[in-house]
């Protein structure tokens, strides 16, 4: 893969964007907890494709340094969500997020 | 003599004991620690005042430790020992430790007994900080905490909402004379520039050599400290009230050393007071004023322990009188038989009251003489004291008192006059007390609790009341550099002998008025006129009224009308504002997760909005 | 040639991403995440990444997913659930969310399109050696930190989890 690719450093950002949103939406209609990680996951992916990017623009492995670091969030992430995931299946009986509403200020 | 800090420092100790201890010690050794630290105190001071009158010094200070140095100003706690501190130690130490015993005794049944000896003996030191201190800051120390600790112990039995109130009338009354008297070491300290008594004093007799009117006003604030804490007209309404406190607290605070604290802080500044003729007249003006309301007050009350509060009221009065006129030496010697006699008429009037279940209502005794020999005797010696009958310690001092005043270059028979007429009621209603409690027909039958702690310092003070005044003549003239006060008999003069013959006749009057009811004592009283004037009396002179309608009901009032606190409107404005922000946002707070997320992305669109476009 | 293959990657991240938010089952959807981040490793292959792009495979779609999957199975959700799903997601609750969604993107594309530099990826390729000296290198502090944190995470999960797995075991 050596030699010039030619995509522009906008285009890719569009697409980390986008993807971006989605995860956004993702979160804002769902009411499931498993959904609202997995557009967490979509999230995080996008802003690691926007890193990558960069990282490959300036041609630094500092983009890939700082996916490795979101890799290791997420993974800290997941344990923990899914944890408190089990958990809110088991006191509550169900999975929907607003059950779950009793932070009332 | 370098053992003079263990004087205040034994109390100290002993209520650090007693107050760390928090009353778990058992009964007899808080009675050993409290009383015994006092006697231990007593013991020093008597080793040190001995080593003082045979070392021919005129005085002997003890530097404790430097407190603060800044540049050329340095306080200290220094020790101040000369002929004053002698007496008001001994008075102190000595008569205090026959009271701490006899209190042993006579607290042994009430609730709070560790309690009670820790204030005593806190109170003790503080009282002996106050009198040794070199430093105007020891001695204001002291003077408060002598207020402290009359507060503390006139409430000591709390559970009646009354003692509280008397206490608290105590604590704010006499705070009316602290803050004059705080005021008055201010300005001396800001005129003289040290803190140090001695030096002070030798700084004002330079900077005024003909008095000034600061000087007169230094002295006037002073004064109304003194008159606030030695209960004198016009701050005196706290002291009958303060006898809702224990008895041997009376004898203790209320009549041999607290009240007379103001007496020593007057003849303390002496200096001052030496330099202005106008603050003299006051002070012997008070006096007067004081011991001629007092001894009409005292010869209409019907409780015990408000007679002899009143009638030591009047005695203060003596001294006060004794220090405007200039005779120093008779009004300190005043003060230690005053100590004696009056701490011995407090305790005996205790025994009563103990034997007869805490009645203090005199008209309800009657006929204890044969039952209660001993408190009988100690009350019939200290009365005779009280009374000045010749060759009691009382008539040396209060004898010396009456002469100097009637040689007073201005007013002198008036203060005479005045003086004289109030030691005839004085014997008047020393008779009317006695006869009361101690003749005519039994009410009441008493049990006699007397123990030997009870009844021993009755016979030390009873020995003090009749031979003290051998001091007078003997050891205290010659410390006292003030000549011209008569100490002894003089029969060349007829003012002498109307002055040793008065109290006589009072109390030949008293006789034949209470006890051989030769006038119709009943109608009198019941008569139109007689009521009236009995029942003035009986309120003193109506000065609770005065008050209460001059400060209490406005106060009252004030604080009625002002009851919503409106400076509090303010704050509670912001607090209302917080309130309604509080209630607006708390609608946000929802608990609902996607809420959060939503908001966030709005915030995050109008950061970046903010950022990337503007 | 790469261009295109990075947009056709591109593309079907988005279709199969919205596919994963829009599922009623969650195992479809989660099947539907795997797609897209295997089209990301794609473009992080093409982007000159290899490395990113491998762990993108192995940690991502191999291990969170899975996890995920694993999580999902052992709820045990079933038919009942999907049908829950299509209760909750009411055609009304799009609005909101498209109209945020829609002007966060105006403003980023008008924030990125700002740039008069035409900024090109050449697609040179930076491997695992240089990404390995730089992460122990400067990034030596982030490194702990992150190992720090999977610390947290792993006491966290299990603290989560053991109550659960006690009650289980009881029963």
């Amino acid at each position: 893969m050596e030699g010039p690719l030619g995509i522009p450093l906008e285009h890719v950002l569009y697409l980390a964007i986008t993807l971006f949103l989605i995860g956004v939406v993702g979160i804002l209609i769902r009411r499931n907890v498993i959904f609202i990680l997995l557009s967490l996951e979509l999230m995080m992916n996008a802003s690691a494709l926007a890193f990558v990017a960069a990282g490959a623009y300036w041609q630094e492995a500092d983009g890939q340094v700082m996916f490795m670091f979101i890799l290791a969030l997420a993974a800290a992430e997941v344990a923990v969500a899914l944890g408190l995931v089990v958990q809110l299946a088991r006191r509550f009986r169900t999975l929907d997020i607003d059950a779950a509403s009793e932070m009332t200020g | 003599m370098e053992m003079l800090w263990l004087v205040p420092a034994l109390p100290l100790a002993g209520f650090l004991v007693l107050f760390v201890t928090e009353g778990k010690l058992p009964k007899i050794a808080v009675a050993c620690i409290g009383a015994g630290c006092v006697g231990f105190s007593a013991v020093v001071a008597a080793v040190v005042g001995w080593e003082y009158l045979t070392s021919g010094t005129d005085a002997y200070s003890q530097v404790m430790w430097t407190w603060m140095a800044v540049g050329e100003f340095k306080v200290e706690a220094t020790l101040y020992f000369d002929y004053l501190a002698l007496v008001m130690v001994g008075v102190i130490t000595g008569v205090g430790f026959l009271i701490h015993l006899y209190a042993t005794g006579y607290m042994w049944e009430e609730e709070g007994y560790s309690r009670f000896f820790a204030y005593m003996n806190l109170f003790v030191f503080a009282m002996l900080l106050l009198v040794l201190g070199d430093s105007l800051l020891l001695l204001f120390l002291g003077w408060e905490g002598v207020g402290l600790c009359s507060y503390l112990l006139i409430g000591f039995f709390h559970k009646d909402p009354a003692n509280g109130y008397a206490a608290r009338k105590a604590f704010v009354i006499t705070r009316v004379g602290d803050t004059a008297l705080i005021l008055g070491l201010l300005l001396l300290f800001r005129e003289v520039g040290t803190l140090g008594i001695q030096e002070s004093l030798e700084t004002a007799r330079s900077i005024w050599p003909d008095g000034s009117l600061m000087n007169t006003a230094i002295a006037l604030l002073l004064l109304g400290g003194a008159v606030g804490k030695s209960a004198q007209v016009p701050l005196q309404t706290w002291l009958p009230d303060a006898m809702a406190g224990p008895t041997p607290v009376s004898a203790l605070i209320h009549a041999a050393t607290m009240v007379t604290a103001g007496v020593y802080l007057i003849a303390r500044m002496q200096g001052i007071y030496l330099l202005s003729e106008h603050a003299m007249l006051c002070v012997a003006f008070v006096g007067l004023a004081t011991l001629f309301i007092a001894s009409f007050t005292a010869l209409v009350q019907s409780d015990i322990k408000r007679v002899l509060a009143f009638s030591t009221m009047s005695q203060i009065g003596y001294m006060f009188l004794a220090l405007g006129v200039g005779a120093w030496s008779a009004a300190i010697f005043h003060l230690m038989t005053h100590a004696f006699f009056k701490a011995l008429l407090f305790l005996a009037s205790g025994s009563v009251i103990l034997s007869l279940h805490h009645e203090q209502d005199m008209h309800k005794m009657g006929g204890l003489w044969r039952k209660l020999p001993i408190p009988f005797w100690s009350m019939v010696v200290g009365s005779i004291a009280l009374a000045a009958l010749p060759f009691t310690s009382g008539f040396v001092s209060k004898d010396a008192i009456l002469l100097t005043a009637a040689d007073a270059p201005e007013l002198g028979m008036v203060f005479w006059g005045g003086a004289i007429a109030a030691a005839f009621m004085t014997s008047l209603y020393t008779t009317r007390m006695m006869v009361l409690t101690f003749f005519g027909e039994t009410k009441m039958e008493p049990h006699d609790p007397s123990k030997a702690n009870m009844w021993l310092p009755l016979l030390v003070l009873a020995a003090l009341s009749l031979g003290g005044g051998w001091f007078g003549f003997t050891v205290l003239d010659s410390l006292f550099h003030d000549h011209g006060v008569h100490f002894g008999l003089h029969l060349d003069n007829p003012i002498a002998i109307a002055t040793m013959c008065i109290p006589l006749l009072g109390l030949v009057a008293g006789y034949l008025i209470f006890y051989a009811n030769v006038f119709d004592r009943k109608g009198i009283a019941e008569s139109g006129v007689g009521k009236a004037v009995g029942r003035f009396w009986f309120v003193g002179w109506g000065f609770d009224k005065i008050y209460d309608s001059l400060v209490v009901n406005p106060f009252r009032w004030l604080a009625r009308v002002n009851k919503g606190d409106f400076v509090d409107l303010l704050f509670r404005f912001t607090a209302l504002v917080a309130r309604i922000l509080n209630n607006l946002f708390s609608i946000s707070q929802n608990g609902r997760l996607r809420w959060y997320a939503l908001t966030m992305f709005g915030g995050l669109l109008l950061a970046i909005v903010f950022v990337a476009i503007i | 040639m790469g261009y295109w293959l990075f947009w056709i990657a591109g593309g079907i991240a988005i279709l199969s991403a919205f596919a994963a938010i829009t599922r009623m089952n969650a195992s479809h959807a989660l099947i539907y995440l795997v797609i897209t981040l295997l089209s990301i490793a794609v473009i992080f292959f093409l982007l000159g990444a290899p490395f990113a792009a491998a762990l993108e495979i192995v940690i991502y779609a191999g291990a969170i997913v899975v996890l995920f999957l694993f999580v999902v199975m052992m709820l045990n959700l079933g038919r009942r659930a999907v049908e829950r799903e299509r209760q909750w997601l009411l055609p009304g609750i799009w609005v909101i969310p498209a109209i945020m969604a829609g002007a966060l993107f105006i403003v980023l594309g008008i924030a990125l399109s700002g740039s008069e530099h035409e900024a090109v990826i050449e697609g040179t390729m930076v491997g695992p050696k240089e990404v390995g000296r730089s992460l122990l290198g400067p990034y030596i502090l982030g490194v702990e930190l992150a190992a720090v944190l999977l610390l947290a995470a792993l006491v966290g999960a299990f603290h989560l989890g053991r109550r659960y797995i006690e009650e289980r075991r009881e029963k």
